[in-house]
Protein backbone atom coordinates (compact mmCIF):
# COMPACT_ATOMS: atom_id res chain seq x y z
CA UNK A 1 0.00 0.00 0.00
CA UNK A 2 2.61 2.37 1.00
CA UNK A 3 6.45 1.85 0.52
CA UNK A 4 8.96 4.14 1.29
CA UNK A 5 12.64 3.68 -0.36
CA UNK A 6 15.56 5.16 0.96
CA UNK A 7 13.91 8.30 1.85
CA UNK A 8 15.86 11.27 2.45
CA UNK A 9 15.04 15.36 3.17
CA UNK A 10 17.00 18.31 4.04
CA UNK A 11 16.22 21.73 5.57
CA UNK A 12 18.70 23.58 4.00
CA UNK A 13 22.28 21.95 4.80
CA UNK A 14 20.43 20.10 8.06
CA UNK A 15 19.02 16.66 7.11
CA UNK A 16 15.76 15.56 8.78
CA UNK A 17 15.35 11.99 7.06
CA UNK A 18 18.11 9.90 6.94
CA UNK A 19 17.59 6.95 4.26
CA UNK A 20 14.19 5.48 5.45
CA UNK A 21 13.03 2.84 3.94
CA UNK A 22 9.83 1.23 5.43
CA UNK A 23 6.39 -0.57 3.58
CA UNK A 24 2.68 -0.39 5.38
CA UNK A 25 0.48 -3.38 3.86
CA UNK A 26 -3.03 -3.38 3.56
CA UNK A 27 -4.56 -3.62 6.73
CA UNK A 28 -1.64 -3.09 8.66
CA UNK A 29 -1.78 -0.73 12.14
CA UNK A 30 2.03 0.78 12.33
CA UNK A 31 2.79 3.18 15.23
CA UNK A 32 5.82 5.45 14.70
CA UNK A 33 7.41 6.61 17.88
CA UNK A 34 10.98 8.62 18.85
CA UNK A 35 11.96 11.60 20.61
CA UNK A 36 10.96 15.06 19.87
CA UNK A 37 12.58 16.21 16.26
CA UNK A 38 13.61 12.80 15.48
CA UNK A 39 11.56 13.34 12.23
CA UNK A 40 8.30 11.31 12.55
CA UNK A 41 5.74 14.04 11.23
CA UNK A 42 8.23 15.25 8.68
CA UNK A 43 8.31 11.40 7.49
CA UNK A 44 4.11 10.95 7.98
CA UNK A 45 4.17 14.19 6.21
CA UNK A 46 6.06 13.32 3.24
CA UNK A 47 3.63 10.40 2.53
CA UNK A 48 0.87 12.58 0.80
CA UNK A 49 3.20 15.10 -0.35
CA UNK A 50 2.62 17.91 2.43
CA UNK A 51 6.50 17.89 2.69
CA UNK A 52 8.68 17.46 -0.47
CA UNK A 53 11.90 15.34 0.05
CA UNK A 54 15.15 14.97 -1.85
CA UNK A 55 15.95 11.82 -2.10
CA UNK A 56 14.61 7.89 -2.16
CA UNK A 57 11.02 7.57 -3.18
CA UNK A 58 7.67 6.67 -1.87
CA UNK A 59 4.81 4.88 -3.53
CA UNK A 60 1.40 4.80 -2.22
CA UNK A 61 -1.52 2.56 -3.92
CA UNK A 62 1.05 2.25 -6.57
CA UNK A 63 1.51 6.13 -7.19
CA UNK A 64 4.88 7.90 -7.09
CA UNK A 65 4.41 10.75 -4.57
CA UNK A 66 7.54 12.70 -5.89
CA UNK A 67 7.37 12.35 -9.51
CA UNK A 68 6.87 15.92 -10.71
CA UNK A 69 3.43 14.74 -12.92
CA UNK A 70 1.69 12.84 -9.73
CA UNK A 71 -1.63 14.59 -9.69
CA UNK A 72 -1.00 15.22 -5.63
CA UNK A 73 -5.07 16.89 -4.37
CA UNK A 74 -5.83 13.42 -6.08
CA UNK A 75 -3.72 11.37 -4.20
CA UNK A 76 -4.04 13.01 -1.03
CA UNK A 77 -8.04 12.63 -1.53
CA UNK A 78 -7.21 8.72 -0.98
CA UNK A 79 -4.86 9.26 1.87
CA UNK A 80 -6.73 10.50 5.22
CA UNK A 81 -4.65 12.39 7.62
CA UNK A 82 -5.39 13.44 11.00
CA UNK A 83 -3.71 15.71 12.86
CA UNK A 84 -2.13 17.11 16.34
CA UNK A 85 -4.07 20.22 16.57
CA UNK A 86 -7.35 19.00 14.74
CA UNK A 87 -7.19 21.72 12.10
CA UNK A 88 -10.84 21.54 11.29
CA UNK A 89 -12.03 24.78 9.65
CA UNK A 90 -12.77 26.90 11.69
CA UNK A 91 -15.57 29.08 9.31
CA UNK A 92 -17.29 26.12 8.69
CA UNK A 93 -20.29 24.28 10.77
CA UNK A 94 -18.96 20.03 11.57
CA UNK A 95 -21.52 19.31 8.88
CA UNK A 96 -19.84 21.85 6.58
CA UNK A 97 -16.72 20.54 7.74
CA UNK A 98 -17.39 16.97 7.05
CA UNK A 99 -19.15 17.40 3.21
CA UNK A 100 -17.18 20.24 1.69
CA UNK A 101 -13.99 17.89 0.46
CA UNK A 102 -16.58 14.96 -1.15
CA UNK A 103 -18.58 17.48 -2.93
CA UNK A 104 -16.15 19.54 -4.27
CA UNK A 105 -13.02 16.90 -4.63
CA UNK A 106 -15.28 13.71 -5.08
CA UNK A 107 -18.26 15.58 -6.97
CA UNK A 108 -20.83 13.97 -4.50
CA UNK A 109 -24.35 15.23 -4.09
CA UNK A 110 -25.05 17.33 -1.12
CA UNK A 111 -27.02 14.93 -0.15
CA UNK A 112 -25.39 11.89 -0.39
CA UNK A 113 -22.62 13.87 1.53
CA UNK A 114 -24.95 14.83 4.13
CA UNK A 115 -25.70 11.30 4.97
CA UNK A 116 -22.64 9.61 4.73
CA UNK A 117 -21.27 12.57 7.28
CA UNK A 118 -23.62 12.07 9.62
CA UNK A 119 -23.38 8.30 10.08
CA UNK A 120 -19.96 8.86 10.01
CA UNK A 121 -20.61 11.70 13.08
CA UNK A 122 -22.94 9.04 14.51
CA UNK A 123 -19.89 6.46 14.89
CA UNK A 124 -17.59 9.18 16.33
CA UNK A 125 -20.74 10.17 18.99
CA UNK A 126 -21.36 13.36 17.66
CA UNK A 127 -24.11 12.91 15.63
CA UNK A 128 -26.07 16.07 17.98
CA UNK A 129 -22.91 18.33 17.15
CA UNK A 130 -23.54 18.35 13.56
CA UNK A 131 -24.92 22.25 13.38
CA UNK A 132 -22.25 23.48 15.61
CA UNK A 133 -18.95 25.34 14.77
CA UNK A 134 -15.70 23.69 15.81
CA UNK A 135 -14.66 26.45 18.25
CA UNK A 136 -17.84 24.72 20.33
CA UNK A 137 -16.31 22.03 20.49
CA UNK A 138 -14.06 20.13 23.22
CA UNK A 139 -10.31 18.95 21.85
CA UNK A 140 -11.63 15.57 22.08
CA UNK A 141 -14.55 16.41 19.92
CA UNK A 142 -12.65 18.07 17.54
CA UNK A 143 -10.45 15.66 16.99
CA UNK A 144 -13.28 12.87 16.63
CA UNK A 145 -14.43 15.10 14.02
CA UNK A 146 -11.21 15.38 12.25
CA UNK A 147 -11.23 11.96 12.12
CA UNK A 148 -15.15 11.27 10.41
CA UNK A 149 -13.81 14.45 8.33
CA UNK A 150 -10.57 12.07 7.06
CA UNK A 151 -13.19 9.37 6.41
CA UNK A 152 -15.68 11.02 4.56
CA UNK A 153 -13.00 10.61 1.64
CA UNK A 154 -13.38 6.97 1.86
CA UNK A 155 -9.24 7.13 2.47
CA UNK A 156 -7.31 3.70 1.61
CA UNK A 157 -4.89 4.77 4.63
CA UNK A 158 -5.36 6.79 7.55
CA UNK A 159 -1.91 8.86 8.63
CA UNK A 160 -2.64 10.63 12.49
CA UNK A 161 -0.06 12.98 13.67
CA UNK A 162 0.42 12.33 17.32
CA UNK A 163 -3.59 13.04 17.16
CA UNK A 164 -3.67 12.63 21.30
CA UNK A 165 -0.80 14.92 22.57
CA UNK A 166 -2.41 18.59 22.38
CA UNK A 167 -5.69 16.65 24.25
CA UNK A 168 -6.17 16.62 28.09
CA UNK A 169 -5.66 13.58 29.81
CA UNK A 170 -9.35 13.20 30.45
CA UNK A 171 -10.27 12.70 26.28
CA UNK A 172 -7.21 11.11 25.33
CA UNK A 173 -9.38 7.97 25.12
CA UNK A 174 -12.53 9.13 23.65
CA UNK A 175 -10.25 9.66 20.22
CA UNK A 176 -8.03 6.46 21.02
CA UNK A 177 -11.34 4.34 21.56
CA UNK A 178 -12.46 5.59 17.84
CA UNK A 179 -8.69 4.72 16.30
CA UNK A 180 -8.70 0.84 17.95
CA UNK A 181 -12.65 0.78 16.17
CA UNK A 182 -10.92 1.70 13.34
CA UNK A 183 -8.10 -0.36 13.30
CA UNK A 184 -10.30 -3.46 14.14
CA UNK A 185 -12.24 -2.84 11.24
CA UNK A 186 -9.08 -3.36 9.29
CA UNK A 187 -8.38 0.18 8.53
CA UNK A 188 -4.55 0.62 7.05
CA UNK A 189 -3.45 3.21 9.40
CA UNK A 190 0.53 4.85 9.95
CA UNK A 191 0.19 6.14 13.27
CA UNK A 192 2.73 8.60 15.06
CA UNK A 193 2.08 8.29 18.64
CA UNK A 194 3.43 7.76 22.27
CA UNK A 195 0.47 5.70 23.40
CA UNK A 196 2.11 2.89 24.02
CA UNK A 197 -1.61 1.24 25.11
CA UNK A 198 -2.81 1.92 21.86
CA UNK A 199 0.17 0.35 20.17
CA UNK A 200 -0.21 -2.52 22.28
CA UNK A 201 -3.75 -3.07 21.87
CA UNK A 202 -4.32 -2.87 18.10
CA UNK A 203 -0.35 -2.21 16.06
CA UNK A 204 1.22 -4.69 13.50
CA UNK A 205 4.39 -2.69 13.90
CA UNK A 206 6.61 -0.29 15.59
CA UNK A 207 9.08 1.92 13.81
CA UNK A 208 11.47 3.51 16.01
CA UNK A 209 13.14 6.55 14.94
CA UNK A 210 15.36 8.42 16.57
CA UNK A 211 17.81 11.55 14.41
CA UNK A 212 15.87 11.28 11.02
CA UNK A 213 16.74 7.40 10.48
CA UNK A 214 14.42 4.55 11.33
CA UNK A 215 16.27 2.67 13.82
CA UNK A 216 13.95 -0.19 14.66
CA UNK A 217 11.07 -1.51 12.59
CA UNK A 218 9.62 -4.39 14.03
CA UNK A 219 6.57 -6.59 15.03
CA UNK A 220 4.45 -5.40 18.19
CA UNK A 221 5.98 -8.59 20.02
CA UNK A 222 9.22 -8.15 19.41
CA UNK A 223 9.06 -4.42 19.74
CA UNK A 224 8.24 -4.42 23.54
CA UNK A 225 9.59 -8.06 24.50
CA UNK A 226 12.90 -6.86 23.79
CA UNK A 227 14.15 -3.75 21.31
CA UNK A 228 17.11 -4.09 20.39
CA UNK A 229 18.66 -0.63 20.25
CA UNK A 230 19.98 1.09 23.24
CA UNK A 231 18.08 4.43 21.96
CA UNK A 232 14.68 2.69 22.10
CA UNK A 233 15.00 0.91 24.82
CA UNK A 234 15.68 4.17 27.14
CA UNK A 235 12.99 5.97 24.88
CA UNK A 236 10.70 3.06 26.08
CA UNK A 237 11.82 3.30 29.66
CA UNK A 238 11.19 7.09 30.13
CA UNK A 239 7.73 7.21 28.66
CA UNK A 240 6.45 4.14 30.12
CA UNK A 241 7.27 5.34 33.59
CA UNK A 242 5.31 8.32 32.70
CA UNK B 1 -16.96 87.70 8.61
CA UNK B 2 -20.05 88.81 6.17
CA UNK B 3 -22.82 87.72 6.13
CA UNK B 4 -24.14 84.03 5.32
CA UNK B 5 -26.51 82.40 3.07
CA UNK B 6 -26.91 79.15 3.62
CA UNK B 7 -29.49 78.76 1.43
CA UNK B 8 -26.95 78.27 -1.57
CA UNK B 9 -26.63 74.17 -0.39
CA UNK B 10 -30.24 74.32 -0.38
CA UNK B 11 -30.39 75.85 -3.64
CA UNK B 12 -27.93 73.39 -5.40
CA UNK B 13 -28.93 70.30 -3.59
CA UNK B 14 -29.94 68.30 -7.07
CA UNK B 15 -26.44 69.93 -8.43
CA UNK B 16 -24.10 68.40 -5.27
CA UNK B 17 -26.44 65.33 -4.94
CA UNK B 18 -25.06 64.48 -8.94
CA UNK B 19 -21.80 65.04 -7.84
CA UNK B 20 -21.72 62.84 -4.31
CA UNK B 21 -23.45 60.20 -6.73
CA UNK B 22 -19.93 60.09 -8.79
CA UNK B 23 -17.76 60.73 -6.09
CA UNK B 24 -19.69 57.06 -4.39
CA UNK B 25 -19.27 55.08 -7.60
CA UNK B 26 -15.85 56.44 -8.07
CA UNK B 27 -15.15 55.01 -4.60
CA UNK B 28 -17.19 51.75 -5.03
CA UNK B 29 -15.69 50.90 -8.22
CA UNK B 30 -12.37 52.16 -6.95
CA UNK B 31 -12.80 49.59 -3.55
CA UNK B 32 -14.76 46.48 -5.89
CA UNK B 33 -11.99 46.33 -8.22
CA UNK B 34 -8.95 46.82 -5.77
CA UNK B 35 -10.46 43.88 -3.69
CA UNK B 36 -11.21 41.99 -6.57
CA UNK B 37 -7.91 42.45 -8.11
CA UNK B 38 -6.15 42.72 -5.58
CA UNK B 39 -6.70 39.37 -4.04
CA UNK B 40 -5.22 37.91 -7.68
CA UNK B 41 -2.29 40.00 -7.03
CA UNK B 42 -1.79 38.97 -3.54
CA UNK B 43 -1.98 35.75 -5.02
CA UNK B 44 0.51 36.35 -7.33
CA UNK B 45 3.17 38.08 -4.63
CA UNK B 46 2.72 35.21 -2.91
CA UNK B 47 3.37 32.46 -5.81
CA UNK B 48 5.85 30.09 -5.67
CA UNK B 49 6.21 30.73 -9.11
CA UNK B 50 8.70 33.24 -9.12
CA UNK B 51 8.27 35.86 -12.03
CA UNK B 52 4.72 35.80 -11.19
CA UNK B 53 5.27 37.14 -7.71
CA UNK B 54 8.58 38.97 -8.97
CA UNK B 55 6.00 41.23 -11.39
CA UNK B 56 3.69 41.58 -8.67
CA UNK B 57 5.33 42.92 -6.39
CA UNK B 58 6.87 45.23 -8.95
CA UNK B 59 3.42 46.72 -9.77
CA UNK B 60 2.86 47.00 -5.91
CA UNK B 61 5.88 48.61 -5.49
CA UNK B 62 5.25 51.21 -8.29
CA UNK B 63 2.03 52.17 -7.33
CA UNK B 64 3.07 52.69 -3.29
CA UNK B 65 5.94 54.78 -4.17
CA UNK B 66 4.28 57.62 -6.53
CA UNK B 67 1.79 59.66 -5.27
CA UNK B 68 -2.04 59.33 -6.50
CA UNK B 69 -2.01 61.95 -8.36
CA UNK B 70 0.50 61.78 -10.63
CA UNK B 71 -1.38 58.43 -11.80
CA UNK B 72 -4.29 60.19 -12.61
CA UNK B 73 -1.91 62.74 -14.62
CA UNK B 74 0.16 60.43 -16.19
CA UNK B 75 -3.20 58.28 -17.08
CA UNK B 76 -5.03 61.44 -18.16
CA UNK B 77 -2.19 62.46 -20.35
CA UNK B 78 -0.14 59.77 -21.81
CA UNK B 79 -2.52 57.40 -22.35
CA UNK B 80 -4.59 59.24 -25.08
CA UNK B 81 -0.91 59.35 -26.46
CA UNK B 82 -0.31 55.37 -26.02
CA UNK B 83 -4.15 54.53 -27.52
CA UNK B 84 -3.05 57.17 -30.71
CA UNK B 85 0.40 54.73 -31.10
CA UNK B 86 -1.86 51.69 -30.48
CA UNK B 87 -4.45 52.73 -33.25
CA UNK B 88 -2.72 54.98 -35.34
CA UNK B 89 -5.03 57.42 -35.25
CA UNK B 90 -4.04 60.85 -36.23
CA UNK B 91 -4.63 62.28 -32.99
CA UNK B 92 -4.66 61.63 -29.48
CA UNK B 93 -7.37 59.54 -28.84
CA UNK B 94 -9.14 61.03 -25.85
CA UNK B 95 -10.20 58.83 -22.68
CA UNK B 96 -12.90 61.10 -20.73
CA UNK B 97 -11.59 62.19 -17.02
CA UNK B 98 -14.77 60.06 -15.79
CA UNK B 99 -13.14 57.07 -16.84
CA UNK B 100 -9.81 58.45 -16.51
CA UNK B 101 -10.41 58.85 -12.74
CA UNK B 102 -11.75 55.37 -12.38
CA UNK B 103 -9.08 53.57 -13.96
CA UNK B 104 -6.39 54.96 -12.73
CA UNK B 105 -7.97 55.18 -8.75
CA UNK B 106 -9.01 51.04 -9.55
CA UNK B 107 -5.46 50.61 -10.82
CA UNK B 108 -3.88 52.60 -8.15
CA UNK B 109 -6.23 50.83 -5.23
CA UNK B 110 -5.33 47.48 -5.88
CA UNK B 111 -2.35 48.02 -5.01
CA UNK B 112 -2.73 48.77 -1.29
CA UNK B 113 -5.94 46.37 -1.38
CA UNK B 114 -3.00 43.64 -2.38
CA UNK B 115 -0.96 44.65 0.79
CA UNK B 116 -3.77 44.33 3.58
CA UNK B 117 -4.80 40.91 1.36
CA UNK B 118 -1.70 39.88 1.63
CA UNK B 119 -1.21 40.30 4.80
CA UNK B 120 -4.40 38.61 5.55
CA UNK B 121 -3.61 35.32 3.67
CA UNK B 122 -0.18 34.92 5.56
CA UNK B 123 -2.44 35.00 8.93
CA UNK B 124 -3.77 31.75 7.85
CA UNK B 125 -2.00 29.10 9.45
CA UNK B 126 -0.04 26.47 8.32
CA UNK B 127 -1.87 24.02 9.81
CA UNK B 128 -5.13 25.02 7.85
CA UNK B 129 -3.21 24.65 4.59
CA UNK B 130 -1.69 21.56 5.30
CA UNK B 131 -5.33 20.38 6.32
CA UNK B 132 -7.06 22.10 2.87
CA UNK B 133 -4.55 20.32 0.80
CA UNK B 134 -4.79 17.16 2.65
CA UNK B 135 -8.29 16.69 1.44
CA UNK B 136 -7.44 16.80 -1.47
CA UNK B 137 -8.03 20.53 -2.47
CA UNK B 138 -6.26 21.77 -5.43
CA UNK B 139 -4.43 25.46 -5.14
CA UNK B 140 -7.80 27.52 -6.01
CA UNK B 141 -10.11 25.30 -3.94
CA UNK B 142 -7.88 25.74 -1.21
CA UNK B 143 -7.47 29.46 -1.51
CA UNK B 144 -11.40 29.67 -2.32
CA UNK B 145 -13.04 27.59 0.63
CA UNK B 146 -10.65 27.59 3.06
CA UNK B 147 -7.77 30.36 2.86
CA UNK B 148 -10.06 33.57 1.73
CA UNK B 149 -13.01 33.13 3.53
CA UNK B 150 -10.86 33.36 6.79
CA UNK B 151 -8.35 35.56 6.13
CA UNK B 152 -11.39 38.11 4.93
CA UNK B 153 -12.72 37.75 7.87
CA UNK B 154 -10.67 38.79 9.67
CA UNK B 155 -9.87 42.04 7.10
CA UNK B 156 -13.01 43.08 7.03
CA UNK B 157 -11.97 46.45 9.41
CA UNK B 158 -8.83 47.08 7.25
CA UNK B 159 -10.33 46.76 4.00
CA UNK B 160 -13.28 49.18 5.27
CA UNK B 161 -10.29 51.77 6.68
CA UNK B 162 -8.71 51.78 3.40
CA UNK B 163 -11.78 51.91 1.54
CA UNK B 164 -12.76 55.39 3.88
CA UNK B 165 -8.86 56.36 3.03
CA UNK B 166 -9.80 56.08 -0.38
CA UNK B 167 -13.32 58.00 -0.21
CA UNK B 168 -11.63 61.06 0.85
CA UNK B 169 -8.70 60.86 -1.67
CA UNK B 170 -11.83 60.45 -4.92
CA UNK B 171 -11.10 64.21 -4.22
CA UNK B 172 -8.36 64.29 -6.20
CA UNK B 173 -10.05 63.86 -9.46
CA UNK B 174 -10.33 67.57 -9.25
CA UNK B 175 -7.03 67.98 -10.66
CA UNK B 176 -8.31 66.88 -14.30
CA UNK B 177 -11.81 69.11 -13.89
CA UNK B 178 -14.17 65.99 -13.07
CA UNK B 179 -17.29 67.17 -10.95
CA UNK B 180 -16.91 64.47 -7.87
CA UNK B 181 -19.36 66.50 -4.73
CA UNK B 182 -16.30 68.45 -4.14
CA UNK B 183 -15.64 69.22 -7.33
CA UNK B 184 -19.72 70.20 -7.43
CA UNK B 185 -19.13 72.32 -4.57
CA UNK B 186 -16.26 73.72 -5.38
CA UNK B 187 -18.28 75.20 -9.22
CA UNK B 188 -20.87 76.65 -6.53
CA UNK B 189 -18.83 78.42 -4.56
CA UNK B 190 -17.24 79.90 -7.24
CA UNK B 191 -20.07 80.58 -9.00
CA UNK B 192 -22.27 82.24 -6.14
CA UNK B 193 -19.24 83.62 -4.45
CA UNK B 194 -19.89 81.15 -1.30
CA UNK B 195 -16.68 79.90 -0.44
CA UNK B 196 -17.27 79.70 3.38
CA UNK B 197 -20.75 78.18 2.86
CA UNK B 198 -20.10 75.35 0.56
CA UNK B 199 -16.66 74.55 2.00
CA UNK B 200 -17.85 74.32 5.36
CA UNK B 201 -21.10 72.07 4.31
CA UNK B 202 -18.31 69.35 2.01
CA UNK B 203 -16.46 69.47 4.65
CA UNK B 204 -19.30 68.39 7.24
CA UNK B 205 -20.17 65.65 5.04
CA UNK B 206 -17.03 63.91 4.59
CA UNK B 207 -16.76 64.22 8.33
CA UNK B 208 -19.91 62.61 9.02
CA UNK B 209 -19.66 59.77 6.22
CA UNK B 210 -16.34 58.93 7.09
CA UNK B 211 -16.55 58.95 11.21
CA UNK B 212 -19.34 57.02 10.74
CA UNK B 213 -17.61 54.48 8.96
CA UNK B 214 -14.80 54.29 10.90
CA UNK B 215 -17.19 54.23 14.04
CA UNK B 216 -18.42 50.58 12.45
CA UNK B 217 -15.22 49.73 11.62
CA UNK B 218 -14.23 49.78 15.59
CA UNK B 219 -17.33 47.75 16.08
CA UNK B 220 -16.55 45.17 13.53
CA UNK B 221 -13.20 45.18 15.30
CA UNK B 222 -14.46 44.24 18.98
CA UNK B 223 -17.18 41.57 16.98
CA UNK B 224 -13.98 39.64 15.52
CA UNK B 225 -11.99 39.70 18.34
CA UNK B 226 -14.68 38.47 20.45
CA UNK B 227 -15.57 35.85 17.91
CA UNK B 228 -12.07 34.99 17.58
CA UNK B 229 -11.03 34.31 20.92
N1 LIG C 1 10.25 23.92 8.33
C1 LIG C 1 11.35 23.49 8.93
N2 LIG C 1 12.54 24.10 8.72
C2 LIG C 1 13.66 23.68 9.33
N3 LIG C 1 13.71 22.66 10.18
C3 LIG C 1 12.57 22.01 10.46
C4 LIG C 1 11.33 22.38 9.85
N4 LIG C 1 10.37 21.56 10.30
C5 LIG C 1 10.98 20.71 11.16
N5 LIG C 1 12.29 20.96 11.25
C6 LIG C 1 13.27 20.21 12.05
O1 LIG C 1 13.22 18.90 11.60
C7 LIG C 1 13.39 18.01 12.68
C8 LIG C 1 12.29 16.97 12.66
O2 LIG C 1 11.05 17.61 12.89
P1 LIG C 1 9.71 16.79 13.10
O3 LIG C 1 8.65 17.77 13.35
O4 LIG C 1 9.54 15.86 11.96
O5 LIG C 1 10.02 15.96 14.42
P2 LIG C 1 9.05 15.07 15.27
O6 LIG C 1 9.70 13.78 15.41
O7 LIG C 1 7.68 15.09 14.70
O8 LIG C 1 9.06 15.79 16.66
P3 LIG C 1 7.89 16.07 17.70
O9 LIG C 1 7.77 14.85 18.55
O10 LIG C 1 8.37 17.24 18.49
O11 LIG C 1 6.65 16.37 16.93
C9 LIG C 1 13.41 18.85 13.95
O12 LIG C 1 14.74 18.97 14.35
C10 LIG C 1 12.88 20.17 13.51
O13 LIG C 1 13.50 21.21 14.23
MG1 LIG D 1 5.84 15.92 15.32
Amino acid sequence: MITLDSVSKWYGKFQVLTDCTTAVNKGDVVVVCGPSGSGKSTLIKCINALEPFQKGSIFVDGTSVGRAKTDLPKLRSKVGMVFQHFELFPHLSIINNLTIAPIKVLKRSKDEAIENAMQLLDRVGLKSQAQKFPGQLSGGQQQRVAIARALTMDPIVMLFDEPTSALDPEMVSEVLDVMVELAQEGMTMMVVSHEMGFARKVADRVIFMDQGCIVEDTSKEEFFGSARSERAQQFLSKILSH
Amino acid sequence: MGDFDFDVIQRSLPYLWKGMQYTLTLTLTAMTGGIFFGTFLAMAKLSVISPLSIVASAYVNLMRSIPLVLVIFWFYFLVPLLLQGLTGATEPVPVGSDQTALISFTLFEIAFYCEIIRAGIQSIPQGQVSAGKAVGFTYAQLMFYIVLPQAFRNMIPLLLTQTIVLFQDTSLVYVISVTDFLGAAAKVAQRDSRLVEMYSFVAVIYFLISFTLSQIVRRLQLKISIATR
